[in-house]
């Protein structure tokens, strides 16, 4: 009993506080926006794209919001903590941007309905969590056809992190506008089991370069990739950020993630408490993919038919999984004539026809 | 003139309580100057790390939570090392209580029933072992170094428990993203108090500190170990078994961290993810030293640790800091504890050059 009330008397303690920290936000102050980053921002990567992003947003809504980051919330049981933590502290607008801060993010969301979420690359929503995430395999398929274009082994190397729907569609992607292009080639794999280790990632790009590939490219957080390519005299495809300062003879290109505009667009609708929990699957058309410039060394036929293409996917008259997609058994995935919807999309777990070797079984 | 450290005929006891002092007064010093540098006041600054994390109920709650996988880890680890058994693989042991545990929470989906979780606490603690049991093994039958199979082995666990949410364990209705489903409330610790996240688990971490502190301070047993690791030949003489050395110290790490696993996975967490702890095994080593492989002072240095994670994040809110800024500083930290220890057996001397065939005078 005496426990029990005790502990309703710090309850209501507590509440109160909270109620207080919240109540001193008046609508006048600029609206605070925090950002939670899963690694350090580092000069190139996932997390340097966002915060990137982040930057942008700032500069468009100068005088109306300020911002905050966290980096380096390990996935887990402290990301909670430190979203709360933001959360209490009157920021109204909270971005987390990796996959993990999922659960945590809809958790602390419950306690704080007037705060505003939105967690990237997710699929649990709430009345106050959006989602949103990219098309990042629609800048791959364009890096597969200079890769296509650019290979004389018809090999080409990919460094993987985990075999999750994002990776593997990356993967396809890429490897079918590599075969669109030039259909003796194929795709080598190496799974590395880590979004950052650049001990592993470069060893698989040195592997990978050994056993014939002479284009390469990484789903993975560090340039050791693009750096082994160019220490190799191979070419790579760099990811996340134009990595062509970490390889300047070896990037032909990079699929680059852009998140500025929707960063701002999103910040605005809050700012103008018109915000509502949707979930964004945006590509080229909605600016959040893009490729970086291409090497000089890319000839111009290559450089226009990317450009024609690019044009193409904007308009959305060019979808990069376009049937017929087969597997690597030959089975038909996607009939002709049909694109593959973005719930199958969602949930892709196997290689398309091209990808060599088999996905690590479950 | 010159410096040099010599060895104590016997440990300094006021040393015991002022290299702390040293320490902190050296982290102060440092403190200011790499704070004052950034351009920051180093008095927002250390209000910021030591302070501004425990300002409030959730605050504490926050740290205790943190600080129990760190203390239950480490008391484990510190029976070992008293015994100078070298368990280095308590992050695998704490993986692999995780998996036993949420192995379980997952076999039951339905079950309401509250003898779960102390089933899951009971196979947590079991998983822990049995990890920890592949290195004792080699170790006693095959003279095998436990420093090198206990680490190995954590990347083995981590892998195990990859394949596990990538596999058989993934939620169904999760999009192939690699993670299990949610625990049922049965398979929780339940909350302490409303609106934080202090769970009971606490209360296994106090029990344990309890045991430990018996069995080190009070037991024959831990006697023993004790004497096998200040004189290994002077234990083999009186008669205690060294291979019995090596299993208790490794069984003892591995079901404390097998119980810290479980107190993750059962509590903030939730679930089984690819990753259960951001290096609370690693963490642990630096904590049973820090805590001089004493149980009470394992307690202080794990709420030590855990306000120096929190103290990072503020400073990072509130400062602007880095994240390497504040690792940097608590780095920093745990470099003047430890260090500050050498005085407790060793004292600085000051050699005079030597002139003719004098003495050098001792001081």
């Amino acid at each position: 009993m005496q426990r029990n009330r005790i502990r309703k008397t710090l309850f209501a303690l507590f509440a109160a506080a909270a109620l207080a920290a919240g109540a001193t936000a008046s609508a006048q102050e600029p609206l605070k926006v925090g950002f939670i980053y899963v690694s350090p921002i580092g000069d190139a990567g996932w997390t340097y794209q966002h915060d990137q992003g982040r930057q942008q947003m700032e500069k468009a809504l100068a005088g109306k919001v300020t911002t905050k980051y966290i980096e380096s919330v390990p996935e887990g049981a402290d990301a909670e903590r430190v979203i709360r933590e933001l959360a209490s502290n009157g920021y109204g607008l909270i971005f987390t941007t990796s996959f993990g801060y999922m659960n945590p993010t809809i958790k602390v969301a419950k306690q704080f309905p007037k705060v505003v979420f939105e967690h990237a690359t997710g699929y649990k929503q709430a009345k106050n969590v959006g989602i949103y995430n990219a098309r990042f395999y629609e800048a791959r398929y364009l890096a597969g056809i200079v890769a296509g274009k650019m290979t004389k082994t018809n090999v080409a190397g990919y460094v993987a992190a985990f075999p999750i729907p994002e990776v593997l569609q990356g993967i396809d992607a890429f490897t079918l506008g590599m075969r669109s292009v030039n259909p003796k080639a194929e795709t080598k794999v190496i799974w590395i089991n880590s979004w950052f280790d650049p001990g592993r990632e470069r060893e698989a790009a040195n592997t990978l370069i050994a056993q014939g590939a002479d284009v390469i490219t990484h789903h993975t957080d560090s340039p050791a990739v693009v750096q082994a390519a160019e220490e190799k005299k191979v070419y790579a495809v760099g990811y996340h950020s134009d990595m062509s300062k970490h390889g300047p003879n070896a990037t032909l290109t990079s699929a680059v993630h852009l998140w500025g505009d929707t960063y701002t667009k999103l910040t605005q609708q809050v700012l103008d408490k018109k915000w509502k929990s949707t979930s964004i699957w945006g590509g080229f058309k909605d600016g959040m993919v893009d490729i970086a410039p291409l090497n000089k060394s890319v000839p111009k036929d290559v450089a226009d038919l990317v450009a024609a293409k690019k044009a193409e996917l904007k308009a959305g008259k060019l979808h990069p999984f376009q049937g017929p997609v087969k597997d690597q058994a030959g089975k038909v995935r996607v009939p002709a004539g049909q694109a593959m919807a973005d719930d199958k999309l969602a949930v892709l777990d196997y290689y398309v026809e091209g990808v060599q070797g088999s996905l690590p079984k479950k | 003139m010159r410096l040099k450290l010599e060895a104590r005929p016997e440990p300094s006891h006021a040393m015991k309580y002022v290299s702390p002092l040293i320490a902190a007064v050296l982290t102060f010093v440092a403190g200011f100057v790499l704070f004052s540098a950034l351009g920051r006041n180093p008095w927002n600054a250390f209000h910021a790390f030591f302070v501004q994390p425990v300002d409030d109920l959730n605050g504490v709650a926050e740290l205790l939570l943190k600080a129990s996988p760190l203390v239950l880890c480490a008391v484990g680890l510190a029976v070992g090392f008293r015994a100078s058994v070298w368990n280095i693989g308590a992050e695998g042991q704490l993986t692999a209580g995780a998996i036993a545990a949420g192995w379980l929470a997952l076999a039951f989906p339905e079950t309401e029933s509250v003898l779960l979780l102390p089933a899951m606490i009971v196979a947590g603690a079991l998983g822990g072992m049995a990890w920890a049991a592949i290195p004792a093994f080699l170790r006693t039958r095959f003279n095998a170094n436990e420093i090198l199979t206990s680490l190995m082995l954590v990347y083995v666990a981590v892998l195990l428990l990859s394949y596990l949410v990538h596999g058989p364990l993934k939620d169904p209705q999760g999009f192939n993203f690699p993670q299990s489903k949610e625990f049922h409330e049965a398979a929780l610790f339940p909350y302490l108090i409303d609106g934080t996240r202090l769970n009971a688990s606490v209360f296994v971490a106090a029990a344990v500190v309890a045991v430990g502190w018996w069995f080190m301070m009070r037991s024959f047993g831990g006697y023993t170990m004790r004497v096998a690791g200040l004189a290994g030949s002077a234990a083999r003489y009186a008669g205690f078994s060294a291979t019995r050395t090596v299993w208790l110290g490794m069984l003892a790490g591995g079901a404390t961290a097998g119980l810290a696993g479980v107190g993750e996975v059962a509590g903030p967490i939730g679930q089984l993810l690819p990753s259960v702890s951001p290096g609370y095994g690693f963490a642990a080593i630096i904590v049973a030293f820090v805590g001089r492989l004493h149980p009470g002072g394992i307690v202080l240095a794990g709420l030590l640790m855990s306000l120096l994670y929190l103290g990072g994040e503020s400073a990072q809110m509130t400062l602007d800091l880095p994240s390497a800024i504040t690792g940097l500083f608590q780095g920093m930290l745990l470099f003047f504890l430890l260090g500050a220890d050498v005085f407790i057996n060793y004292r600085v001397r000051i050699v005079q050059p030597m002139r003719g065939a004098t003495a050098p005078a001792g001081v």
